[in-house]
């Protein structure tokens, strides 16, 4: 019989290991006869029911969650190897997981990640067995019919992207993975290279293959120890299995994978910094062009694509890029991968088509606040992204809509806060944030942010009247500027959350 | 004060270090991290021998040692307890859990309590955002930490 217990790092923040720990030790002092195998998953992404135990029966998974280590004799003794006692019931039942589409996702928390048997068991593998089929040009065409957009927040049609890369001529070509996953409220490419590695692999050769790609990094972020470990272990496997290496599949075509660790620069999250740093190089921001597509590591063609735009490959390539395309609306295609995250009180992954609008997955899925009181803002997109009232919640997640908004979807983190929040801080902190993860290179980025913070202050200091209207238009010339004369992002968008947060909140910057 | 053959044994493994990871493409950042790895620190004199080993100015590996939060100039205390400050933390009381750890350790974030026995940091975003605060304890990750729950985290450190 077989016991899953999540190793996701987050699961293990609240003591997931412990109850794992426990499980074996009380199967093996009851002695019941049977055999108890414990599987470490990943995590389904119910947040708030780790750790969440499931259980194998003849019905399917019974989830058992949240369990202290403590309660674990308790529950066994009630018969939880056997199913029984106070469930949550059949884990693929639950409301939050029917609520889903799971297609980038749909191993996450099923499989033990590190097994390819049960990889492959789970159709894994079968996107690139296709691909391997088709002439690269086909497999680069069929990623640009799914309308796959890139998912690490520009939303680039990533086949463009890839159809630029197939066309440059070079004796060598990279795929990077950019796994650079700085933004507060975001956490699913850690719980895909976590709870999924191979899925990753394999979108990373898929792509390589379509352009012609020897050689493949991926940036992963030093704040995620677990993910470096799984995701090398994996790679590792992968090259046992062949799925890697000189000869893939047995193919001919030949690409291997390399993991390199950030070193706490959130600037290395921005695809030329992210370059600058594989190369061994301070983050600092490339000016544009020459794209990477062109002159990307090395100076060489470079495919720069985020972990689920490139986990998302493989189901494409199984399925079909209709299949795929048939999600979604208008011109956001598919599915996202939402998460939830702040004070809400069911945070988690919620992957579902493009569409689903705000309020429902705040306040449907995510049950509103933890703490209980009114939700007063929900940050969404990132650090960068703007803060937006309840009014909103009726906006469809979508990139056009949110663009029209002021807004932008992003990696699809949302960051619920109630009302005790101040947002005149939290725009103050958006400057703070850019002073200090500036790589410096551009003056509206680096002197901007500086400035920023000290106009926020005399705001706060300022009496009524003119002396604080005056300091606002300042605070809304800064913006444009920062907005209009960056390098990139960083500068670029810092203005959204503090204007977002000035339109709304206008309340809260008053003295 | 440190002996001239400490330094020199010093100076030899961080060679040995460099060297062994010299062929890979951009091995910079991957030697600073193995360095820091074994000694805890990238101290200034290694800033040179890596230098040589990869045929770089001696200001440009200086530029890299700098640019990246990771890499310490110093030794750190025995047990690291980094705080997350991001803004999905902030929304569930993370400012005033590191105002709470600031006044139990008696340091700032970046540095190290008196006794050498804890490191004080700050930290955006370790992916744990539905689970926040988020504190990490030499190197373990944990969730929903109450200003209580530190307290417990920090004596088990000391």
């Amino acid at each position: 019989m077989r016991v899953f217990v999540p190793r996701d790092s987050a699961a293990r923040s609240v003591r997931a290991d412990e109850v794992a720990e426990r499980i074996a030790a009380c199967a093996q002092e009851s002695g019941g006869g049977q055999a108890v195998e414990i599987v470490r998953t990943g995590s389904r992404g119910m947040l708030w029911l780790e750790p969440l135990v499931e259980v194998e029966t003849a019905a399917g998974r019974i989830g058992y969650g949240p369990i202290n280590p403590e309660d674990v004799d308790g529950l066994i003794a009630a018969g939880m190897l056997d199913g029984r006692g106070k469930s949550l019931g059949l884990v693929e039942e639950l409301p939050w997981m029917k609520r889903q589409e799971r297609l980038t996702f749909a191993r996450v928390g099923v499989i033990d990640p590190l097994s390819a048997e049960d990889y492959e068991a789970h159709d894994g593998m079968s996107g690139l067995r296709t691909a391997l089929t088709m002439t690269p040009a086909e497999v680069v065409e069929a990623v640009v019919d799914s309308g796959l957009r890139g998912r690490g927040g520009a939303g680039f049609p990533t086949g463009i992207k890839w159809r630029t890369v197939l066309g440059a001529e070079a004796d060598l070509k990279f795929v990077c993975c950019n796994a650079d996953e700085g933004d507060s409220g975001t956490f699913a490419d850690r719980m895909l290279i976590e709870g999924d590695p191979f899925t990753l692999i394999e979108g990373m050769t898929i792509a390589a293959y379509a352009v012609g790609a020897a050689e493949g990094y991926v940036y992963l972020r030093s704040e995620y120890p677990d993910a470096v470990a799984t995701l090398k272990d994996a790679i590792e496997l992968a090259r046992t299995n062949r799925w890697l290496g000189p000869d893939v599949l047995g193919s001919g075509f030949g690409f291997d994978l390399h993991v390199r660790v950030g070193a706490g620069a959130y600037i290395c999250g921005e695809e030329t910094s992210m370059l600058e740093s594989l190369e061994g190089k301070r983050g600092m921001v490339r000016a544009k062009p020459p794209i990477p597509a062109l002159q990307g590591l090395f100076g060489r063609p470079t495919i720069v694509n985020n972990v689920l735009s490139l986990a998302t490959v493989p189901t494409i390539l199984a399925s079909g890029a209709k299949a795929y395309a048939d999600y979604g609306t208008g011109r956001s295609r598919g599915t996202s991968v939402f998460q939830l995250g702040g004070n809400v009180a069911r945070g988690g992954i919620v992957e579902t088509a493009f569409g689903i609008t705000l309020g429902e997955l705040v306040n449907d899925l995510g049950g509103g606040t933890a703490s209980g009181r009114p939700t007063k803002a929900v940050q969404v997109g990132g650090p960068l992204g703007a803060y937006l009232p309840v009014e909103q919640f009726g906006l469809p997640m979508d990139y056009e809509a949110f663009a029209e908004a002021g807004a932008m979807v992003g990696h699809g983190g949302i960051v619920v806060f109630d009302d005790t929040v101040d947002m005149a801080s939290m725009a103050r902190f958006a400057f703070e944030f850019c002073a200090a993860e500036s790589c410096g290179k551009c003056t509206p980025c680096r002197v901007g942010a500086v400035r920023g913070v000290e106009t926020i202050d005399r705001i706060l200091t300022a009496t009524a009247g003119t002396d604080r209207d005056k300091h606002l238009v300042v605070l809304e010339d800064l913006c444009e500027l920062m907005t209009d004369g960056s390098l990139c992002a960083m500068g670029g968008l810092t203005p959204m959350p503090v204007r977002s947060a000035v339109r709304h909140f206008g309340e809260d910057f008053n003295a | 004060m440190t002996s001239g053959v400490v330094v020199d044994v010093r100076a030899g493994r961080v060679r040995e270090i460099a060297s062994g990871l010299g062929g890979l493409r951009g091995a910079l950042i991957p030697i600073l991290h193995a360095v820091q790895e074994e000694f805890g620190y990238v101290d200034q004199p290694d800033v040179a021998v890596i230098a040589d080993v990869l045929n770089l100015s001696v200001a440009e590996v200086h530029g890299v040692v700098t640019f990246y939060k990771d890499f310490r100039r110093t030794a750190a205390g025995r047990t690291t307890v980094a705080i997350c400050q991001a803004e999905a933390c902030r929304a569930v009381g993370a400012v005033a859990l590191g105002e709470h750890a600031k006044r139990t350790t008696g340091c700032e974030f970046g540095e190290t309590s008196y006794d050498g026995r804890i490191t004080l940091d700050e930290v955006f975003c370790f992916g744990n955002c539905a689970l926040g605060p988020t504190v990490q304890v030499g190197g373990r990750l944990h969730g929903r930490v109450t200003p209580g729950r530190l307290d417990a985290l920090l004596g088990e450190a000391r």
